[in-house]
């Protein structure tokens, strides 16, 4: 493979694969909001 | 309207099944076939460019005006967008949302089904030691080809089958049905996609021929040649693709959305399922399909036949080259992981005429469900019986490209210049779990417009090969009294019929324009059927006052 193809996998992958994983944690990682919410797993979980 | 009881089961569920709906066969198939006719490499900036500037503003348009129609109970487009504005016509173009997935969902639920079958025949080992012309042949008994009409029984009972599993997935409702499929299904097809793109990645040279190697088919897609980002025609096939890709013009975001609470996020949501859809295109879609095939077949096979159907034509012969209980593995994974994309994106096509239907006229899940099976059976046989017709191609143009192209149009105008970016912005920021950036204000106003506008106005009005050197020449043959050379695939000319004229019979025989043109005729019906429906729906409404 060519240097600039590597390249340009690597970044771009690498972007990419970055901000899914940076959005999907910071989902994970926000505080449920108070209820009623939209959710119904957690209704009956005590905040 | 009826008052749903419908929620999301949890937060990762809906993004999820968001991801789900936007992940689809196309991931896979379309995504690396556009980038390779497209300048390799450098096609990734203008996709990406797409994504920044029309994608994600869509994505923020959509998830808002759902959520927003859902506080008023409403759970489709026609009634969301009736919603956001005293024009009472607004509410028929919303059926638009309604149209375009029952439309698609009609010949993709049949795409769907040859994905089922082929992983049945894959897990039986039906594949093991087949050529390029046996599975050629099969395919094509399999659909029944060069008989005039089809009448594929088996394609039909599976059809049949996959429609039943999704209605009866539909049934069950948001968080008993779609969102559990979901769950199971996007961690499925990432880990499946996740499998073959690492087997790509070390295959390497096959020494079947001098450039045989699967580096050589990463090379031919990632290369870049910077010397296209100068071509529109780039630019165009690189927002069509963000566009496709990211299922936005349908209204099964809307649906999804209008589900949600006013003080629950949207943004965070819209971001973290669009990239998701994004990582399965990027880097899982690209190392598939066309990195094995080189690899098996080399490059100047994979240039002249890359394509969609080589997921059926092709895929099992290259699976067969790493020996058979590889084979049997890699195709369950192959054609598992294409169905899963398949079904959570038929599933979400149900969810919008269901919502329609419950809120509407108060039908039960089961009615709606039941209902909802039989109009896409309906539709979908002339796609079956009629496919060499060209009939399942002309559902796809139509439903499957115009029509989502014509909606996210009408919508990203409604938002932004007739429900007012103030009161648009306050909707997308409202509850937000993240720092929405203030640059996407005037891009929504008026970049991502201004973007859709030039796609739709170009595909209407494509000259005959679409490059850039081919407007100038049009130009001057209009001026020259010569006429306009439409391309084939311009909207006027398929309206028209320009370029090939209109015959319906030839030799006392319909030709396939006659089976195109019914069809089209067939689906103009089942708009305004739909249209039909919502006056109907508007008038209860009325009375209730």
């Amino acid at each position: 493979m060519t240097t600039s193809a590597i390249l340009m996998i690597v970044l771009t992958q690498g972007v990419v694969l970055a901000a899914t994983i940076y959005f999907f944690a910071k989902v994970l990682k926000a505080p449920p909001k108070a209820e009623p919410d939209s959710y119904s797993e957690n209704d009956d979980v005590p905040r | 309207m009826a008052q749903t009881s419908e929620s999301w089961g949890s937060r990762v569920g809906l993004i999820l099944a968001m991801a789900g709906n936007a992940v689809g066969l196309g991931n896979f198939l379309r995504f690396p076939v556009q980038a390779v006719q497209n300048g390799g490499g450098a096609f990734i900036i203008p996709y990406l460019v797409s994504f920044l500037l029309m994608g994600i503003p869509l994505l923020w348009v959509e998830w808002a005006m759902g959520r927003f129609g859902g506080r008023f109970g409403d759970h489709s487009t026609p009634f969301i967008l009736d919603n956001m504005t005293k024009k009472r016509f607004w509410k028929y173009f919303g059926v638009f949302g309604i149209f375009t997935n029952m439309g698609v969902m009609a010949y993709y639920t049949y795409i769907e089904s040859w994905t089922l079958t082929y992983t049945l025949k894959s897990l039986k080992g039906d594949f093991l030691g087949v050529n390029l012309d046996q599975l050629d042949t099969f395919f094509n008994n399999y659909v029944d080809l060069g008989s005039g009409i089809n009448f594929p029984v088996w394609a039909i009972i599976a059809f049949t089958f996959t429609l039943v599993i999704n209605i009866y997935i539909l049934s069950r409702g948001l968080s008993a049905g779609i969102e559990k499929v979901a769950k199971i299904a996007m961690p499925l097809l990432i880990g499946f996609g996740a499998f073959l793109a690492i087997m790509s990645w070390t295959t390497g040279s096959t020494g079947r021929c001098d450039d045989c190697s699967t580096f050589v088919g990463l090379n031919f897609l990632w290369e870049p040649d910077f010397s296209t980002l100068a071509n529109p025609k780039i630019w165009l096939a690189a927002a069509g693709q963000i566009f496709f890709t990211l299922s936005v013009g349908m209204g099964t975001i809307h649906c999804y959305s209008s589900y949600l609470k006013q003080k629950d996020d949207i943004a965070l949501n819209a971001m973290s399922a669009g990239w998701m859809n994004l990582f399965v295109e990027v880097v899982l879609g690209s190392a598939v399909v066309i990195p094995i095939a080189v690899g098996y077949l080399g490059l100047d096979w994979v240039v002249e036949n890359a394509g969609f159907m080589m997921a059926f034509k092709t895929m099992p012969f290259l699976f067969d080259q790493w020996g058979s209980v590889m084979a049997i593995i890699a195709g369950v994974a192959w054609f598992g992981l294409l169905f899963f994309a398949g079904i959570t994106s038929s599933l979400a096509m149900g969810t919008p005429w269901m919502g329609f239907v419950e809120d509407e006229f108060g039908w039960s899940k089961k009615r709606a469900a039941l209902l909802l099976g039989a109009a896409i059976f309906v539709m979908g046989l002339p796609t079956i019986l009629f496919f060499e017709k060209g009939v399942f191609d002309e559902y796809d143009y139509w439903t499957g490209t115009v029509s989502l192209v014509i909606f996210a149009l009408a919508e990203v105008i409604l938002f932004g210049w007739i429900f007012g970016m103030d009161k648009g912005w306050d909707e997308i920021t409202a509850g937000a779990d993240m720092r929405v950036p203030k640059i996407y204000r005037p891009i929504i106003k008026y970049v991502t417009p201004l973007f859709i506008s030039i796609i739709f106005l170009t595909s209407m009005f494509k000259p005959l090969n679409g490059e850039l050197s081919d407007w100038s020449t049009a130009y001057s043959s209009l001026i020259g009294g010569e006429g306009w050379p439409w391309a084939n695939d311009s909207i006027i000319n398929q309206i028209f019929h320009i370029n090939t004229g209109v015959t319906w019979l030839q030799d006392g025989k319909f030709t396939d324009m006659f089976y195109v043109d019914m069809s089209r005729f067939f689906l103009l019906a089942c708009f305004f059927g739909l249209v039909f429906m919502v006056k109907i729906a508007s008038n209860i409404r009325k009375q209730k006052v």
